[in-house]
């Protein structure tokens, strides 16, 4: 993985506030048009660390379909209505809160000789004030056991493990918040 | 050839009138003046310096934590980010083509019916993952001020003029060298509300994909000799000059087209690539291998 050809990666900055004509666009957040068969709404809200609601966030997330395939087709930012792409973008409102219509994620295939890790959808984080997009999952309430033995989640100390399980709505859906700072702040990722 | 690209929101349709001295943010602490601000700065800075003169890594990422960037103080995780390693999903990249970009989108200057006021310019560079690959067939989206420093969008109003032929979005799909061009008008400073007299330095706004979801990333390109640079806590966010410089475009007189444009350079590195064959033949996957 390392190797001694490598480029420095340019830095990231803030999205800043006026992202709101330029990223939003239509069905951005509708992966699956709203009631279509086993579509399920994801929402949550993203707070800062004295908890008020961020009004200028703007998340994205990146997910396998319902069978855990990894589908990589284009149309995302022109949606047909049929076409399931996997990713969608969703600025949150005045409140703070952020919505997506989507599928469960199913869980994909293990690589061999590595544990299988839980169903999860990928997130990544933009907001005003946030000098650098975060990376964190949202991972399914369901299948404890598959939970427990996921790398990630376990090693996690229980209380900052909770942040990356959503709640199971009464609807089917999923709720899950974000905290950037403070009493339960998300788990956020590295990868380098 | 101009042809209203659908993308773009008509601007007189998402812009309310300027209410000069209205301030787009809250205004507190607006007492704290450039001074004070750059003071800080500062002595961010000569820390950084001492540390990497005691022998300290050289920071290529901006900060989450710094102060001087006011929004950022209760919006920055204080734990560390937690190592993991990609997995699954994240080890693949949405795909983006032609059903997603018109090809016309790329010009900035051609979305409405006459020519935006400005600096014609071309950006043009390449998008290389962190092995020198490009990265090529992936979307990059650019959006920033219009000439006289002001947005098009409702929360701005900083009491400059809307140029009605510039909305100041654009997008683009890298080609197999994973090179991008745009032809834009070059934005002017835009002053905020971080402190008295804050001004951001120009920039062009840039959100790139690279083959992975973990490469995925939004920054800001500048233009080279900006006296702005050292009075902005946005771009002094990147406390390594090496590192802020890799924002920083070169002008180029081969990108520079006669009685037209002048050019910029900028090539963006994404983070080095992280799926293997092993993992992708185990997911069994297809797509952006098409790509490559």
């Amino acid at each position: 993985m390392s190797n001694s050809t490598k480029l420095v990666p340019t830095p990231g900055q803030t999205v800043g506030p006026f992202y709101g004509y330029a990223l939003p666009y239509e069905k951005d957040n509708e992966l699956l048009a709203p009631g279509s068969p086993g579509s399920i709404r994801l929402q949550g809200t993203v707070y800062d660390g004295a908890g008020q609601t961020i009004p200028d966030a703007i998340l994205e997330i990146w997910q396998p379909d319902s069978e855990g395939n990894v589908v990589q087709r284009t149309g995302s930012l022109v949606r047909d209505g049929y076409t399931f792409t996997g990713w969608g973008r969703g600025a949150v409102g005045n409140s703070g809160v952020y919505t997506f219509t989507t599928v469960n994620p199913g869980p994909t295939k293990s690589v061999p000789g590595k544990a299988a890790a839980a169903p999860f959808i990928s997130v990544a984080v933009f907001a005003r004030g946030l000098t650098n997009r975060l990376f964190t999952r949202i991972y399914l309430p369901e299948n404890e056991e598959a939970l427990a033995s996921d790398p990630l989640l376990s090693s996690l100390d229980p209380e900052r493990r909770k942040t990356l399980i959503a709640r199971r709505d009464p609807d089917g859906g999923l709720t899950w918040d974000i905290r950037l700072q403070g009493e339960g702040e998300t788990v956020f990722l590295d990868f380098q | 050839m101009p042809e209203e690209t659908n993308a773009q929101p008509e601007s007189d349709e998402s812009v309310p009138p300027a209410e000069p001295k209205a301030a787009h943010l809250p205004l507190d602490k607006a007492i704290e003046t450039q001074a004070d601000l750059s003071a800080e700065i500062n002595s961010l800075g000569e820390a950084y310096r001492r540390a990497l003169k005691d022998g300290a890594q050289p920071e290529t990422q901006p900060r989450l934590d710094y102060p001087p960037y006011r929004s950022s103080i209760l919006r920055h995780p204080t734990k560390s980010l937690h190592h993991t390693d990609p997995e699954t999903i994240e080890l693949y990249s949405p795909a983006f083509g032609h059903q997603d970009v018109h090809a016309l989108e790329s010009d900035l200057t051609i979305q409405h019916n006459g020519e935006p006021q400005g600096e014609r310019i071309i950006v043009a560079g390449r998008v290389l993952d962190g092995d020198g690959r490009p990265v090529a067939g992936q979307l990059v989206e650019i959006w920033q001020a219009n000439a006289s420093g002001r947005y098009i969008h409702k929360r701005d109003q900083h009491p400059a003029p809307i140029d009605p032929n510039f909305t100041g979005i654009g997008r683009c799909i890298t080609g197999p060298d994973g090179s991008y061009r745009f032809t834009t008008i070059k934005p002017g400073a835009y002053p905020w509300k971080n402190h008295l007299n804050a001004w951001r330095p120009a920039h062009i706004h840039f959100s790139l994909f690279g083959t992975e979801f973990t490469q995925r990333i939004i920054t800001q390109m500048y233009f080279p000799g900006d006296q702005l640079f050292p009075l902005d806590p946005i771009y002094q966010t990147i406390v390594d000059q090496d590192a802020r410089d890799r924002l920083v475009a070169s002008y180029d007189h081969s990108l520079t087209e006669p009685e037209w444009a002048l050019g910029y350079n900028w090539d963006i590195v994404l983070t080095g690539a992280k799926r293997t064959w092993t993992e992708n033949e185990a997911l069994g996957a297809a797509g952006d291998d098409d790509n490559e």
